[in-house]
């Protein structure tokens, strides 16, 4: 322990210096003049953390070297579909029981579940690395609400325009740029998102600038609404229908189903992909790009194919989050949103799909639970993701590719 | 009386042309002049020290490299500075020095990322998995069965890649190639690293699948035996320049070969 006590010394002075700037002064205004505050007691306890943490450290390493994290259960074939089963119907009964504002924060983790096994057909399958992802579900939601806004259209006439307005952008996005290899193109995307969301800002005759465009209908269930009037005189409510009292639950429940279907469909679109042809390529592309042009395998071509359909479900889940704000603005289609979603991808797992829907449900949930430490959000998000590529780089729930058995 | 005139006979079109070949990295001249034909059915081979350019020219040839100068003609027709994928549709694929496998991937399945272009199916058809779908996987997979077979490679078929052997390795790879039906294959240093009974057994594959299916070989080797063994036609480079071109006796009394390989006394 002796011999760790200079570097733990060290450590402690570096933690001084950085803690000092940040957490020890303060900047406070008294009258016309700000004065700097000490708070000298939370930086000499986190130096201290620092220095107890770092002579401790062989011994914690060795602890630590001890605790497992658990692997996927192995189940076959048939036990598998009933327990995928399980998991579907407890998801669609859960919410008739659940508290309003459980649903919400639920159908805002199928949100992310959707973004995330989209981005990891991009990041995961093909190994393309998109910071971007955020200007496709952009595309999406402005898909709907301008189409809403100009021409009155409804969320199901533009679901699928959504998700075809967004795989042709990825499709001229990606043409010419992904000749480009990791780095490059990490860069490209990154810029990608951030033009369309200045765009978004800055037509303003068009998209209504910061503002956006607010007053997006909610989506309807086979053509009766779930408010309160109908918006038209001819038009029909669900709670008339039915001949039941209105309940803004209902409303609630049902865009829960609805996000939930939209991301059962990502996921067995996404896990079928995997087991054809062209998930195959992805595989063997992301190994040996050479290997595959040697065998007459188009990469660009390939490629394109994982951006397109990736862009393609972003554009979907766009479309469901303008309806379930009923808002669209470019402040919700920031950068941090983008990595978001990739930190999603990475802590479950590139390419592993439960391990993306876990992710997400933990990342979306976890700080709607510790509300009160939701300024730490970032800082422990952050720590988590340090923890996560030290002990556990290949994600939560590595994944593991399906064969094709002979 | 005199020999009959074989100005009438037709001269077939070689199946490979490579004219005065040229590739330059800066200042230096990797390749210079290179000039050979490739017939039907045939084992052609190049050989040469180590840095005479070999590699170079088969990089050029299949496209990895755009040449600074020459042509290529694959059955008369130009496939100069084509990208490398649409040169292997074609019908011209190559191994590497070193093996690439999809490593990750089990062997069936690089046979199966092999048929990737010859599959034509949909995105649509394989997410409804409609009948025809269905049918082209099954059909790849027959044929991958029988390139297993061929091999000798049955038995590890849901192996990953990554763990054979490096024997084992070298024949998928061929096999790799083989299973996207190519007109000519082009072989980078094939028995580097086998022992000699794997030599062997190379040079009895490689004449196997010239004549079963009919397809001509280029081949880059140190190995001479192998080389003199199987080769109809040489050619020998030094310092990217082409010394002769000829059958394996001649080459082997070639003077110029021998100083080339010996140096100068």
């Amino acid at each position: 322990m002796l011999a760790q006590l200079p570097r733990a010394l060290i450590a402690a002075v570096f933690a001084f210096v950085i803690l000092a700037p940040i957490f020890g002064l303060k900047l406070v205004r008294q009258g016309m003049h700000s004065a700097l505050q000490p708070h000298w007691n939370i930086v000499l306890w986190g130096c201290a953390a620092v220095f107890v943490v770092q002579l401790l450290h062989p011994w914690l390493a060795r602890l630590f070297a001890r605790v497992r994290l658990p692997s996927v259960p192995a189940l076959d074939e048939e036990h598998h579909l009933w327990a995928w089963a399980a998991v579907v119907l407890l998801a669609v009964v859960w919410p008739f029981f659940g508290g309003r504002s459980a649903v919400d924060i639920a159908t805002l983790a199928l949100i992310y579940v959707m973004l995330g096994l989209g981005l990891n057909i991009v990041v995961g399958f093909a190994g393309l690395l998109d910071l971007g992802f955020v200007g496709f579900y952009a595309v999406g939601a402005y898909t709907y609400g301008l189409l809403y806004y100009w021409a009155g259209w409804s969320f199901w006439e533009c679901l699928p325009l959504a998700g075809a307005m967004a795989a042709l952008f990825g499709f001229l996005l990606g043409f010419p740029v992904l000749r480009l290899r990791g780095d490059y193109l990490a860069i490209v995307t990154l810029g990608f998102g951030e033009i369309i969301r200045l765009l978004l800002t800055n037509l303003t005759d068009w998209t209504g600038g910061p503002d956006g465009i607010s007053g997006i209908p909610s989506p309807t269930l086979f053509g009766l609404e779930m408010t309160r009037r109908a918006s038209s005189p001819e038009g029909q409510t669900f709670h008339e229908f039915f001949d039941m009292p209105f309940n803004p639950d209902h409303m609630v429940i049902y865009l829960y189903l609805l996000a939930l279907a939209l991301a059962l469909v990502t996921l067995l679109v996404s896990n079928r992909l995997l087991r054809m042809p062209i998930g195959r390529a992805w595989e063997a592309l992301r190994e040996d790009e050479i290997a595959c042009r040697s065998l007459g395998l188009n990469p660009t071509r390939i490629k394109l194919s994982a951006f397109t359909l990736g862009a393609m479900f972003a554009g979907f889940g766009g479309a469901f989050f303008a309806a379930r704000q009923g808002l669209v603005n470019p402040e919700s289609f920031t950068f941090i949103e983008s990595a978001l979603i990739l930190s999603v991808v990475v802590l479950g797992g590139m390419g592993s799909q439960v391990g993306v829907i876990l992710a997400a449900v933990a990342l979306t949930v976890l700080p709607e639970v510790v509300r009160e430490f939701a300024e730490y959000r970032m800082l422990a998000f952050g720590f988590v993701m340090v923890l996560m590529m030290v002990w556990r780089p290949q994600g939560l729930l590595p994944m593991k590719r399906p064969q094709v058995d002979l | 009386m005199t020999e009959p005139s074989t100005a009438l006979v037709p001269v077939p079109t070689p199946l490979l042309e490579v004219r005065a070949l040229l590739m330059r990295f800066g200042g230096l001249l990797a390749v210079d002049g290179v000039a050979f034909d490739v017939r039907a059915n045939e084992v052609f081979s190049i050989i040469g020290p180590n840095g005479a350019g070999k590699t170079t020219v088969f990089n050029c040839i299949g496209g990895f490299y755009k040449p600074s100068g020459g042509q290529i003609l694959l059955a008369g027709e130009n496939i100069t500075g084509l990208p490398s994928h649409r040169v292997a549709r074609k019908g011209l694929v190559r191994t590497f020095q070193g093996v690439r496998l999809f490593k990750n991937l089990t062997v069936l399945e690089n046979l199966l990322v092999a048929q990737h272009m010859q599959v034509k199916n949909g995105l649509l058809s394989g997410l409804l998995i409609t009948r025809a779908y269905r049918r082209a996987e099954q059909a790849a997979i027959e044929h991958a069965k029988q390139w297993l077979d061929f091999m000798g490679l049955r038995e590890y078929a849901n192996r990953e890649a990554g763990n054979l052997a490096y024997g084992h390795q070298r024949r998928l790879e061929i096999a790799r190639c083989m299973i996207t039906r190519p007109r000519l294959l082009m072989l980078d240093e094939p028995a580097a690293g086998l022992n000699p009974q794997e030599k062997r057994d190379l040079a009895l594959m490689i004449d196997r699948i010239r004549r079963e299916y009919n397809i001509a070989v280029l081949l880059i080797e140190h190995d001479m035996r192998l080389v003199m063994d199987i080769s109809d036609r040489i050619l020998v480079m030094e310092h990217g320049r082409p010394i002769t071109v000829d059958r394996p006796e001649a080459v082997q009394s070639d003077e110029r070969v021998i100083k080339a390989y010996l140096g100068e006394e």
